[in-house]
């Protein structure tokens, strides 16, 4: 038997899959003939476009809704001389036709690969497609015939061979990809599991190997204990799907009626796409690291996702965290390396210690804060200290702002409760107007066990009595001094840990977006009051 | 053929910006006319054919930009109307899709 080995990445379309692995690219390669002078060679570029364009016209006879647009633009794409006028030069040079043809089209995909915005990045994955059907046609290719129920593993996918293949009880998992591809969005609809980003990592091929693309992994020659995860990951999959497709659209309640307020957690803006606005009370948590994946953003990037989450919500609350660099959460740039990172310069030490880069966020927040409603949170307090030399910087730009005339608002301060120090003496925290404890960071600090490491699963749980205790005590503070507390860590969207949570005091969630459904049928089995009761009886 | 020139510019409200199917709906709306059509982010250029996709995508045009739009033809200023009702009509979507 073979050593297992897991490769992590970022979920694109939610599911479960098992099968061989097949890694593409065993396309037949014909080869290019060469025409006898330069115009025969343009003459015989032209006529591969023109079947490239009737083999996809062909596709788009099939094809409905999404896909047909997709097909649509690739149409429009072919039907484009541009491409083909670049080519004719080099043909005009001596090149081949085939040779000008990938040139040509690798230099647009070069383009849209480097693109800053994430949407346009995803069309070199369309370029791809196209440039490969023209040239499958130049050299006579014998297209890839991927076999059924397998996990096929590519750098990425282009939509043709995506729409080309049934994927009934296969997954896809790639090196590279992105979630806002064109397949990513298909296979959402289709309900076909899907990985993007899952590196480079050597990958045999045939090899037995299973697909969890609900937390984002692939292993290969599965462990007994991998292979009861990914059963037992696949059960409760199917059956929130079904619990969720009910609860998900009614307001949540407990078996006793009793209201809980469900928001949901962003990780970015797209995110919103698969959210119904009217289904939650909010966001709980909008988190702002993907703005510094490619380096430092701009202020005008960031006022405009911002923006943008605050208008989906519609006035209602929209809670921003700042920046929490730091931890397993590298920037260039911005960050330092350090031994031990998680008990390190992170989070808000990191924005204090580097007022000048703090500043472009808390400039885009305050002029976001004209739009309804938003509220901001810091990451990673430990001292009443940080709290007011964060407003200090909050102040300062918004009389900057006011003083060069730009529309600005002042939205809620709260704090993120993630270290012990604030979650055993919430009361000495008087400024923070809300708190929102991470539970995922909350129990590593108070255990002692990094959550990444998975031999201290056992101990790295929010349900120790010890955790509890100090949620319970943040939620007392909060009833006592009025402020609302929220939790956003995994524990609100595991339905196991949401009457733990209740019994605590906590009755506002947020939750990922996908286990809003899940989450209510969780608060509707429990009966608030006897929460409440076995609550004050442990005298939390 | 005429030489008359029209111009104008409009702020792209769609969710994305000037992405795949917006900008095709542009530029199958460009070809019905027989005016040469063009669009640039700004007043100085780069101006780029309106009916072409390839030329049109690459500009890469993302939501709250500035599109300017001109046409010289017959038909430009119909063109140039036309054009800029589609971009103020959000191409048409409802906003929020991912295509």
């Amino acid at each position: 038997m073979k050593d297992e080995q897991i490769f992590r990445g970022t979920p694109a379309s939610p599911g479960f899959a098992g099968g061989l692995t097949y890694l593409a690219g065993h396309a037949r390669k014909g080869h290019y003939v060469r025409q006898k002078t330069g115009d025969a060679e343009y003459a015989h570029l032209v006529w591969a476009i023109g079947r490239a364009t009737e083999d996809t016209a062909e596709m788009m006879l099939q094809a409905q809704g999404d896909a047909a647009d997709i097909i649509e633009f690739q149409l429009a794409m072919l039907g484009d001389d541009t491409f083909a006028d670049s080519a004719r030069v080099l043909i005009d040079q001596g090149a081949a036709a085939d040779l000008a043809w990938s040139d040509v089209l690798d230099a647009e995909i070069d383009n849209y690969a480097g693109s800053e915005d994430e949407y346009f990045r995803a069309r070199a994955a369309d370029l791809m497609d196209i440039r490969d059907r023209v040239l499958g046609m130049l050299r006579g290719d014998i297209s890839e015939a991927v076999p059924s129920e397998v996990i096929y593993i590519a750098d990425d996918i282009t939509p043709s061979i995506f729409l080309g293949h049934d994927w009934t009880n296969g997954g896809i998992a790639l090196r590279r990809g992105s979630t806002t591809s064109h397949v990513a969005m298909l296979a959402r609809q289709r309900g076909i599991p899907m990985v993007v980003g899952i590196g480079f990592g050597e990958i045999e091929a045939g090899a037995p190997s299973l697909l969890d693309a609900q937390a984002g992994w692939l292993a290969t020659e599965p462990d007994d204990s991998t292979v009861r995860a990914w059963k037992d990951g696949w059960a409760d999959f199917d059956e929130e799907a079904q619990v969720a497709s009910v609860f998900a659209a009614k307001p949540a309640r407990t078996s006793d009626d009793y209201p809980v307020t469900v928001l949901v957690n962003i990780a970015d803006p797209a995110d919103t796409d698969h959210v119904d606005i009217t289904h939650i009370d909010g966001v709980g948590l909008m988190r702002t690291e993907f703005l510094y994946n490619n380096g430092l953003p701009d202020e005008e990037t960031q006022y405009k996702a911002y923006c943008k989450v605050l208008e989906w919500a519609s006035g209602k609350p929209v809670t921003i965290r700042t920046v929490d660099a730091g931890g397993d959460k590298p920037v260039p740039g911005f960050t330092e390396e350090e031994s031990n990172p998680f008990l390190g310069l992170r989070g808000i030490r990191l924005c204090l210690a580097n007022p000048e880069i703090f500043a472009v966020q808390v400039r885009a927040l305050l002029r976001a804060a004209v739009h309804d409603h938003l509220k901001v949170m810091l990451p990673m307090v430990s001292v009443t200290e940080e709290v007011t030399e964060a407003r200090a910087i909050f102040r300062h730009e918004l009389k900057e702002l006011k003083a060069a005339g730009i529309p600005c608002g002042w939205p809620e301060i709260g704090i993120m409760v993630e270290v012990p120090a604030v979650a055993i003496c919430p009361w000495r925290f008087e400024s923070p107007e809300f708190f929102s404890i991470g539970s995922n960071d909350l129990t590593q600090y108070v255990m002692a066990a990094s959550r990444d490491s998975g031999g201290l699963a056992a101990l790295s749980r929010v349900d120790n009595p010890a955790v509890l205790e100090l949620i319970g005590n943040v939620t007392r503070c909060g009833k006592e001094t009025n402020r609302l507390v929220s939790l956003c860590g995994d524990a609100a969207s595991d339905p196991a840990m949401v009457p733990l949570l209740i019994e605590a005091g906590v009755t506002t969630l947020s939750v990922a977006a996908s286990r809003i459904g899940a989450v209510k049928a969780a608060i509707s089995k429990v009966n608030f009051s006897r929460a409440r009761s076995s609550r004050e009886r442990r005298q939390f | 053929m005429s030489g008359a020139t029209a111009e104008t510019e409009v702020t792209i409200t769609h969710v994305v910006g000037l992405h795949a199917r917006p900008s095709v709906k542009l530029t199958k709306l460009a070809k019905t006319f027989q005016a040469k059509t063009e669009i640039a982010p700004s007043s100085n250029g780069p101006w780029v054919d309106a009916k072409s996709i390839v030329k049109v995508m690459a500009m890469k045009v993302p939501e709250g930009a500035v599109l300017h739009i001109r046409a010289t033809g017959a038909d430009a200023d119909a063109a140039v109307v036309t054009l800029r009702g589609l971009v103020e009509r959000d191409f048409d979507e409802g906003g929020g899709d991912e295509g």
